[in-house]
């Protein structure tokens, strides 16, 4: 197959290009959440971002916050933001953060104000917002435009044999076009950990992912209370066939095709040695790892399931495939690209990556996915540890 | 012949059924993705879609191996034909 050079996105003032042009009214805080979803409710076309945190966090668990609140709202997929906080403060930290893209974003504060007062300036702000964005036009973008991010859930041994490797597949096809890649999921690369370190394209990436696992390791041991083997591999996934976290890992991986990672990035964190793929320090469970990876800049996302994982972000659309067939024939509504043929071997993986190449790029180009018809908008942010 | 198990790699241990399933006694034919091979096996359990079946008999202490990698130890003597997993397999991890 001749692969499309271009997409037709949404041009940033910053360089990049969104595959969508939401408006987001982003709250800073648990406590803000009310005011957010007041305006979204009354701005027709915003959604609001609701989340869990934002109180006296502290050091590295506060950096992250701060990280995951500026790049959410610099993602190019997002047009513009209004930021709503509890606090003057840390409400300016996050619109000066996202200001640095040149795209219109307004802050406001509640304390001394009230949710009512707050809620009617910044519904002010966000319909002028909403109605500058609906102008938008999508334009001629080339491929390279696009950050893919992976991540897969609810695996069985079929995401394994075919589903994993198909956008392994993609991987391989899409890198030399020059396109930005990011796979993540520290825990669930347990058993493979030594055969990933040897996919670094330098000794120093190698060294850096040991690094990252290790610490990870250390840490599982240090909290675990029995073997872990409650949580990993989960009931779906054992219901599904697999059997050890070993067994997950190496199906995990096959994601990545023959590609080599060029460097390890922290969650959240924006790649910045230009294109190819990038490995993320994430959490494993799906919501999670896909906010993280959205607020590195990643403007489309992969997921392949096997017993039906059904995650949707916000701002980056998630694509689904499968192939498990009995997911394909119970739960159909959630699947974007279907590759249940490759287990029957009417379809080979290179056949299979080439309609989710042709998939990524109807998406790309404005296609809702499964996820956003059914309005699954899963913003989790990751605590490190317990705040003050 | 249409394909009831797959095998990642040459070496494995453990295929992975892929029809809805398979019942005692069915001779399945299995495909070997690594270098494109078919070899034959009967199955001694009832093994559903996405689930392991041993290619060769396995002892308690062996080590399974599935995409030409160790995924586990084995902790119950398993026939070539029965069913592989949690019951009979765990982690090396943890």
């Amino acid at each position: 197959m001749e692969i499309p050079k271009s997409f037709l996105g949404y041009k940033r003032e910053n360089g990049r290009a969104g595959t969508r042009n939401h408006v987001i009214i982003l709250p800073v805080d648990d406590i803000s959440n009310a005011c957010a979803e007041a305006v979204a409710n009354n701005i027709k076309g915003t959604i609001a971002l609701p989340h869990s945190y934002g109180r006296l966090q502290f050091g590295a668990d506060l950096e992250l916050h701060f990280r995951t609140m500026i790049g959410t709202g610099c993602n190019p997929n997002v047009a513009a933001v209004i930021v709503i906080g509890i606090e003057p403060k840390w409400t300016k930290k996050i619109v000066d953060g996202i200001a640095k893209t040149g795209k219109p974003v307004e802050g406001f504060h509640i304390e001394r104000t009230g949710d009512i007062v707050t809620t009617m300036k910044a519904s002010k702000k966000a319909q002028e917002f909403v109605i500058w964005a609906s102008e938008k036009q999508r334009e001629e973008c080339p491929l390279s435009d696009l950050w893919i991010s992976v991540k897969c859930g609810e695996s069985d041994t079929t995401s394994g044999l075919a589903a994993n490797p198909t956008v392994g597949n993609l991987m391989d096809k899409l890198e030399p076009l020059g396109v930005h890649l990011c796979f993540g999921e520290t825990s669930e690369l347990t058993g493979a950990e030594k055969v990933c370190a040897t996919r670094g394209a330098t000794k120093e990436a190698s060294e850096k992912f040991m690094n990252t696992w290790n610490a990870y390791n250390d840490f599982i041991l240090k909290e675990a209370t029995d073997d872990l083997s409650e949580s990993q591999p989960t009931a779906g996934n054992i219901a599904g066939g697999l059997t050890t976290i070993e067994e997950k890992a190496f199906g995990n991986f096959q994601k990545i095709g023959n590609c080599k990672f060029i460097d390890v990035l922290e969650p959240a964190e924006e790649p910045t040695k230009g294109k190819g793929l990038y490995f993320m320090d994430t959490s494993s469970a799906a919501a999670e790892c896909v906010t993280l990876q959205a607020a590195a800049g990643f403007n489309i996302h992969l997921f392949p399931t096997g017993q039906g994982n059904i995650v949707g972000n916000p701002i980056e659309p998630v694509v689904k495939l499968t192939a498990n067939p009995l997911t394909v024939k119970g739960m159909g509504e959630h699947i974007d690209c279907d590759v249940s043929k490759i287990l029957s071997r009417e379809m080979n993986l290179s056949e299979a990556g080439d309609e989710l190449i042709k998939t990524t790029l109807r998406v790309a180009n404005g296609r809702l996915t499964c996820a956003e018809a059914l309005g699954h908008k899963e913003f989790v942010m990751t605590k490190l540890y317990r705040s003050a | 012949m249409a394909t009831d198990i797959i095998i990642h790699d040459k070496k494995d241990n453990v295929g992975v059924v892929v029809i809805e399933k398979i019942t005692p006694k069915q001779d399945c034919s299995c495909w070997i993705m690594e270098d494109d091979s078919t070899v034959d096996i009967q199955s001694l359990d009832e093994i559903p879609l996405g689930h392991k079946i041993a290619m060769v008999d396995l002892n308690e202490g062996d080590t399974i191996l599935k995409y030409g990698h160790d995924i586990g130890k084995v902790v119950k003597s398993t026939k070539k034909g029965e069913h592989v997993h949690v019951h009979n397999v765990k982690t090396k991890k943890w």
